[in-house]
């Protein structure tokens, strides 16, 4: 199973070119029957191949150029249907690139595809979106996790060796926990949101996934950094994620907070990740118990900030301007609503719902103000807890991935499956998930680290001195079936 | 029983920026539709605003020019509603947190005995984008949309309710363009919308708590301004006494009937579900940002009509007339370095007169004048060195203005208009009048002093206006009195 890391040290040495490696990838997602792409352009990405072989040529290759990776349908690419996983934008081309996008084509990554996603990134189970559920590659009767599924049955398949991502209350980590590989939602502000279409503005958070936490560093070293096109992204001095990976982790703080390894949680993902943070411990950690006192009111604060911003982000599809437009309607109010309510699919016409009322007059203050101020509380938490510790260990989501269809007729027991992932966005932290173990079905665990602001490059660190003592992110999925034939 | 007139104003002035308020694309006016609006203007999909930093600047200059407070943390919030000119289906504004809070601009209104000066308090001013166009004209039976002016730059300015008159609204409206245009933060083109007032109008009898008020928008002259309110108060009145209650409504002026009618009322308000954009982070703004903007302000209509009363003694009425805008004032300050500080009671009255009919008749800006304040000012030399009268000065105003010459004295050598003094070329031409006007000379000796005014003239006519009036008066009695 080829990684970036791998693939950028062939590339590097001439032992493969970007074409044939693009051509073998475009032939397995071709072959896949996981659905993990929305949109593939044999064309586009056999152009991107050439121009990145040409760029080696020419010796202006990076340590990334040539290496092909699957592309979140959300970030705006220039000629690329772009569609956040909704018939609203079923037909939309983006007439610009996002600085995600932007950046990957300057380090010479080369787009497979457009991977699936739950629309608009609402969800936790890539059954959201319009253009049909994606497989997880370990058991295709179970969704792979959400909002980026796409992304990580791509990367677990073996159809590419990373992705793209966005995680807005857990949609990069849930997913890489699902089908067993590593993703990373930076900092608040570290990876630009321009051209990334928005779901929940201040959770909303790219990010890489890929195999190892090596080669997703390499990867935030590439799209990561300050871009004057976002307000909100941070003004600091670019950073060279892979500088701490090989660091010991002697005397290393692991908080574990009190609680989650307790209800909540099922068996097997307790054991898994009980037994990851015993790995830390031989590694040299030290374990420590915290207190985030106000987390058990994340998912509650995080299902009225989000769809309270996602109600006012969406109202630009209007069938005014683009996107889609009922084909008959009687007057312009009717125009909206025809268009919407067909655009739309069932979980964003609710957060539409929910978020309009959260933010209505006579009920703002019990809702949405009520909401940013738990948020201060939990923020106010984890700077309590990392005066204790360095990290924050526990597992990303409370079971294994579980069957396509079982969570989907009671939203409310999908939403609490986001517990361990929603209060770092409300935080704005970091957080990795790495593979643990194996649990029910033979479906992998994901152990979760959270770092104080800023810290990704130990996390990574952390991630990839684990990943050296353990083999999980090394078990491939059984390919028949799933991610096509190897 | 009297009426107690209840007005607030809230003007959309549309900020001087090259860009937009969040984006690159050009504020110009006038483009081909669509032709001047980008992907963020668009509101495609994963765009995101970044504040323009010369419309903070703006607010800014505003804000110490009303002596408000500028706020050291304010906040961008999002007004939803969807409309198809409005691109992201909602408005970038502020709301809890503005950037300007409180202030004040001094008006003046009425004339003669009746004038006089009052403080408007503003309440708040807010940064805020506008929205595009809809163009209900003939698009196969559809609306088109034109997103030019989507993301212009606007700083929305508010008073407190404490208009008493529709005179009181039209003059603050006047002092506030004034002061804006002044300052160099908004064009002033009204026509072109740079500068919108809505007014908030009420009724009560006095002593009594506010009556219900209805609101007149996008009132783009001072004369509608006027009009709507004055139309309104009739309205407003009149139903009251017809035993009628005022709803809350927001209604528009139609030029022309003269008459207001309603947009919607109360319950048709939209609930905007206003809350902090979560694109943009609060506006901060430190110190040092305040004092590089207050050292690039230019001196305040205020500040110098003072300096106009006390330095140069001009009445309070003339310093209002010639502080009217930065240009008209800068004018004027020319033509008194030119003239001297001696000079300054004739170049007021020169630039508030001719020079301001002149240019009012041919509608052009005071910058724009044919006679330089370098020029007016050696007209103004001629007069008061006796070379010519004031009746002169006129025709060679006149001749400058047309460009028949490059200086006064030009003209006056050209057209031989120096003033004739000299008593030998005078005397004959009077005894030429007195022969001819024996009538007059009758009417005179027997005490009518009309006649004298008469004879004065007949001299003045024959020396073409060239004689000093006051000479041929003084010799003209001399004569007579022989």
């Amino acid at each position: 199973m080829p990684t970036v890391t791998s693939l950028a040290a062939d590339l590097a040495a001439g032992r493969v070119s970007a074409v044939e490696v693009a051509t073998e990838a475009l032939r397995r997602a071709l072959a896949s029957p996981l659905n993990a792409f929305i949109t593939l352009d044999p064309e586009r990405t056999l152009a991107e191949a050439h121009a990145a072989d040409a760029l080696r040529a020419a010796g202006r290759g990076g340590p990334l150029t040539g290496v092909p990776f699957a592309q979140k349908d959300i970030f705006c690419a220039e000629g690329w249907r772009t569609t956040a996983g909704s018939r609203m934008l079923d037909a939309f081309v983006a007439p610009y690139d996002a600085t995600v996008v932007a950046r990957g084509k300057a380090a010479g990554l080369v787009t497979i595809g457009r991977a699936n996603m739950d629309e608009f990134a609402m969800g936790s189970t890539t059954e959201n979106s319009a253009f049909g559920p994606t497989l997880n590659p370990w058991d295709p009767t179970r969704v792979p996790g959400g909002s980026s599924g796409g992304s990580a049955a791509a990367v677990a398949a073996g159809i590419v060796p990373a992705a793209t991502g966005t995680d807005t209350g857990g949609s990069i980590r849930q997913p890489a926990a699902f089908c067993g590989i590593t993703g990373i939602k930076p900092t608040y502000g570290v990876v630009s949101r321009y051209g990334m279409i928005a779901y929940a503005s201040s959770l909303d958070q790219g990010g890489p996934m890929a195999h190892t936490a090596q080669d997703c560093a390499l990867l935030l070293n590439a799209i990561a950094g300050f871009d004057e096109r976002d307000a909100t992204s941070l003004q600091r001095e670019a950073e060279d994620y892979t500088r701490d990976l090989d660091r010991p982790l002697d005397g290393l703080r692991v908080g574990v907070p009190r609680g989650w390894l307790a209800d909540g949680v099922s068996d097997d993902v307790r054991a898994a990740v009980e037994a990851g943070v015993a790995q830390l411990q031989a590694l040299g950690a030290r374990r420590v118990e915290v207190d985030l006192p106000h987390a058990q009111y994340a998912i509650a604060a995080y299902y009225v900030i989000a769809p309270a911003e996602a109600s006012s982000n969406l109202s630009r599809y209007d069938g005014v301007r683009y996107g889609h437009r009922a084909a008959e309607f009687a007057d312009l109010a009717d125009m909206y609503a025809r268009s919407r309510a067909e655009g739309f699919g069932a979980e964003v016409r609710r957060r539409i719902l929910v978020g309009t009322y959260v933010l209505s007059a006579g009920y703002y203050d019990a809702y949405y103000l009520k909401a940013q101020q738990l948020r201060r509380r939990i923020a106010g938490d984890f700077a309590m807890a990392f005066a204790q510790c360095d990290l924050i260990a526990g597992p990303t989501a409370p079971t294994v991935a579980y069957r396509l269809g079982e969570k989907t007729a009671d939203p409310v027991q999908m939403y609490l499956g986001d517990v361990y992932t929603t209060l770092v966005n409300l935080a704005g932290l970091p957080a990795i998930s790495v593979p643990c173990g194996f649990g029910e079905g033979g479906m992998p665990v994901g152990l979760q680290l959270i770092g104080d602001a800023f810290s990704e490059a130990r996390l990574l660190n952390v991630a990839h001195r684990f990943q050296l003592a353990t083999d999980h992110h090394l078990q491939a999925p059984h390919p028949s079936g799933t991610g096509g034939t190897p | 029983m009297s009426w107690e007139v209840v007005i607030g104003i809230e003007t959309h002035v549309q900020l001087s920026t090259i860009s937009k308020i969040f984006s690159g694309a050009s504020t110009a006016f006038g483009a081909e539709p669509n032709r001047q609006a980008c992907a963020v203007d668009m509101a495609l999909p994963g765009v995101l605003p970044v504040m323009n930093a010369g419309a903070v600047d703006r607010a800014i200059a505003f804000g110490l020019a009303i002596g408000a407070e500028i706020a050291p943390r304010s906040v961008f919030a999002r007004k939803n509603y969807f409309y198809p000119d409005l691109p992201k289906g909602y408005q970038i504004s502020q709301f809890e947190r503005p950037v300007v809070q409180g202030g004040s601009i001094a008006i003046q209104v009425g004339e003669g005995d009746r004038r006089y000066v009052r403080q408007i308090e503003l309440t708040r001013a807010h940064l805020e984008e506008d929205a595009g166009k809809s163009l209900h004209e003939d698009f196969h039976g559809m609306s088109g949309i034109d997103l030019n002016r989507a993301g212009t730059p606007l700083l929305e300015i508010v008073t407190e309710p404490v208009m008493r008159s529709s005179a009181e609204a039209v003059a603050y409206a006047r002092a506030l363009h004034t002061l804006v245009t002044w300052i160099g933060i908004c064009d002033g083109n009204m026509q072109e919308g740079s500068f919108r007032c809505d007014a908030n109008v009420s009724v009560r009898r006095p002593g009594e708590p506010l009556g219900t008020r209805r609101e007149i928008k996008n009132l783009n002259s001072f004369r509608f301004l006027q009009q709507a309110i004055d139309y309104e108060i009739r309205w407003q009145i009149g139903q009251i006494e017809d035993g009628h209650a005022i709803r809350q409504a927001t209604v528009l002026f139609d030029p022309d009937t003269g008459e207001t009618r309603m947009m919607r009322s109360k319950e048709d308000a939209h609930d905007y579900r206003y809350f902090p954009d979560p694109d943009l982070p609060p506006l901060v703004i430190e110190p040092s940002r305040i004092a590089a903007v207050r050292a690039r302000l230019p001196e305040l209509p205020a500040a110098m009509q003072s300096r106009f009363v006390e330095d140069y003694g001009l009445g309070a009425y003339d310093a209002a007339q010639l502080t009217v805008s930065l240009d008209t004032a800068r004018y004027f300050e020319a033509v008194v370095a030119a003239a001297g500080v001696a000079q300054v009671k004739p170049a007021a009255n020169w630039v508030m007169g001719e020079v301001a009919a002149r240019l009012n008749r041919e509608e052009r800006s005071i910058v724009a004048s044919p006679v330089s304040p370098r020029q007016l000012a050696d007209v103004l030399a001629r007069v008061a060195d006796g070379t010519i009268s004031n009746n002169i000065a006129r025709k060679v105003f006149d001749a400058l203005w047309n460009g028949e010459a490059d200086s006064a004295d030009a003209v006056i050598e050209a057209q031989g208009l120096r003033q004739v003094t000299d008593v030998s070329a005078i005397e004959p031409v009077i005894d030429e009048v007195l022969a001819a006007n024996p009538q007059s000379v009758a009417e005179f000796r027997s005490g009518k002093e009309k006649a004298f005014n008469a004879l004065v003239g007949q001299v003045m006519k024959a020396t073409r206006g060239k004689a000093s009036p006051a000479q041929v008066n003084e010799l003209l009695r001399k004569r007579l009195s022989d």
